[in-house]
């Protein structure tokens, strides 16, 4: 395991070679630059990595596992606690899997709210992302700036669902609620104020010196590499495929509504940071289609069966109480199947595996996290750097254990 | 021409001090941040926090014990025993709520049908115990009378999206 290399050592005065081993160091659990609970086995040549063994498990919950133990509605708010940085984007993958195996579709206006705070949510995950990401290396300004305007998103977020991150707010047959009047004009607002944000971090970080020195080529993966290793979204595009399931299999109102697909060339931490700067403003021009496409109308599925009869109608109607009683008791029955339904969350293809055995609750639901596959090529993409490129590679890799570990 | 330009920049600092000059002009911009417990950000009427138990005006509480909320709860955080009352109504006998296990989902103010248990407006219940955020019926009756008229007022406003 431990290579070791024989040294004459002249100066010490003795006789016969010394011999100098590789030695081992834990980064983590504890580092504030492993981004949560990673610990990171290096064993290390004085200050170049030789091999880097990253360890999982430390914030396991067995989220698959209490799926199978919960309705379908209850099963929602768990996958907000998966990649605590993009909630609605994992809510997204659930209800788009639930519902493919009912065999219903989301009505349109539910669609373009998907779209709307899905995009909101990579806005989110991507200010986090880059932000600390530049933190890790040195640049704490520009993760001030961030986290003003990641504020005023998880305003909207707490508008429209009533929590600032574990929103609960996708289900299965559209949306909780329908936004409030005057959010989408704030939106807007927002839409407009926000470039100017990504502007001035940019003129922090993408021409500065010290920046690129800790990022251009650091951690590079070429293309056959990233599509070997299974890399996803933003890791996989800045590696030169352009690969984006928004475009190549459009679920919801992806496929009204017109975007780029941002692409590297060099596959390295800095064309990482390009990507997800771009992919920023990307989703600024989505967010303004959705909320100008955006029909009226009801925002969840029109059966009693599936989802609940509004509060007024509850109150009046025995037949809609009696619904409601059946819905929030036992849920609904999925009719037996299986679906791998997958979404582009910001950070890769998030997907999950649904298995039915036609009763009220899952027989499976397996997990797919994209960062699960980022952290495995963590041993290749630092090999022969220093232990501080380790810390930019991290960064770059946007990876958070909530989903890593589930 | 690009070279030059680029060792020009290179030699001067030119992004450096583009990005100082940048931070400087940011501080002279007004603050964004908050004096935290003297000022707080704005809440919307559909904040999930505190949960309360309500009343109806005449003092009667609203909960009819049809343990709902208790199906419902992912996390299983909510305990309910109902019986009869004298009076020949169905009330709860105990309710309990273990704050520590609660995920604020609001999934049990969307099951009630009645409106009894809610999730107010209020997120500042931090407590140095574990046991002070088990909450029973009393404490949350007691939130419910402390909340009512904000409770009341987003539930109204909230009333033509539910």
């Amino acid at each position: 395991m431990s290579e070791e290399r024989v040294q004459t050592n002249d100066e010490s005065g003795l006789e016969g070679p010394a011999v100098i081993k590789n030695f081992m160091m834990n980064f983590g659990p504890q580092h504030p630059a492993a981004h949560g609970v990673m610990r990171l086995v290096l064993e290390m040549d004085g200050e170049v990595i030789e091999r880097a063994d990253p360890h999982v498990g430390l914030l396991h919950r067995a989220t698959e596992k209490l799926i199978e133990y919960k309705t379908y509605l209850q099963a929602v708010p768990y996958f907000d606690r998966l990649d605590y940085v993009s909630p609605m984007c994992q809510e997204h993958a659930f209800a788009l899997a639930v519902e493919k195996l009912l065999g219903i579709e989301a009505p349109p206006r539910a669609q373009f709210i998907r779209v709307l705070f899905a995009e909101i949510t990579r806005i989110l995950n991507h200010l986090l992302n880059i932000t600390t990401f530049a933190l890790d290396v040195g640049a704490v300004t520009p993760f001030l700036w961030g986290f003003e305007e990641r504020e005023r998103l998880m305003e909207f977020y707490e508008r429209v669902s009533g929590a600032r991150l574990h929103a609960n707010y996708f289900r299965p047959g559209g949306v909780a609620w329908d936004m409030p009047a005057g959010l989408a004009e704030d939106i807007l607002a927002f839409c407009d104020t926000f470039p100017q944000t990504i502007d001035d971090i940019e003129e922090l970080l993408t021409e500065n010196r010290i920046w690129k020195q800790r990022t251009v080529n650091i951690g590079t993966v070429n293309r056959e590499a990233a599509l070997d290793w299974g890399f996803s979204g933003p890791m996989l595009r800045a590696s030169g495929v352009a690969w984006d399931l928004r475009r190549a299999q459009p679920y919801d109102a992806y496929d009204r509504v017109e975007f780029d697909v941002p692409v590297g060339k060099n596959g390295d931490c800095y064309d990482r940071y390009l990507v997800r700067i771009e992919e920023m403003r990307q989703s600024l021009r989505l967010m303004r289609q959705a909320i100008e496409a955006m029909p009226q109308g009801p925002v969840r599925f029109d059966d009693r069966k599936v989802s609940p009869p509004p509060r007024r109608e509850m109150k009046r109607s025995m037949e809609a109480l009696i619904h409601h009683f059946k819905l929030f008791t036992e849920g609904y029955h999925v009719p037996a199947g299986e679906t791998y339904t997958v979404v582009e969350a910001p950070k890769g293809e998030f997907g999950v595996y649904l298995v039915s055995d036609g009763t009220n609750r899952p027989y499976r639901c397996k997990i797919h996290a994209p960062s699960y596959a980022f952290l495995q090529a963590m041993d290749f993409m630092s090999k022969g750097h220093m232990l501080a490129d380790a810390v930019a590679i991290i960064g770059s890799l946007d990876i958070v254990f909530g989903e890593i570990d589930r | 021409m690009e070279a030059l330009k680029r060792s020009v920049r290179s030699v001067l600092f030119t992004e450096l001090l583009e990005g100082l000059s940048l931070t400087l002009r940011y501080m002279f911009k007004h603050s964004v941040t908050v004096n935290y417990p003297y000022e707080k950000g704005p809440l919307s009427s559909r904040f999930r926090g505190e949960h309360a138990l309500r009343r109806y005006p005449n003092g009667e509480e609203r909960c009819i014990a049809c343990k709902l909320c208790e199906a419902i709860c992912p996390a299983l955080a909510i305990t309910i025993e109902a019986e009869p009352r004298e009076d020949g109504s169905r009330r709860t006998t105990r309710y309990d709520i273990d704050m520590t296990k609660c995920i604020y989902c609001g999934l049990c103010q969307e099951s009630c049908p009645v409106d009894a248990i809610v999730e107010g407006p209020n997120f500042e219940f931090a407590a140095e115990t574990r046991e002070e955020l088990f909450y029973n019926k009393e404490k949350l009756l007691e939130n419910g009378d402390r909340w009512e008229a904000e409770v009341a007022k987003n539930i109204e406003l909230e009333a033509p999206y539910r």
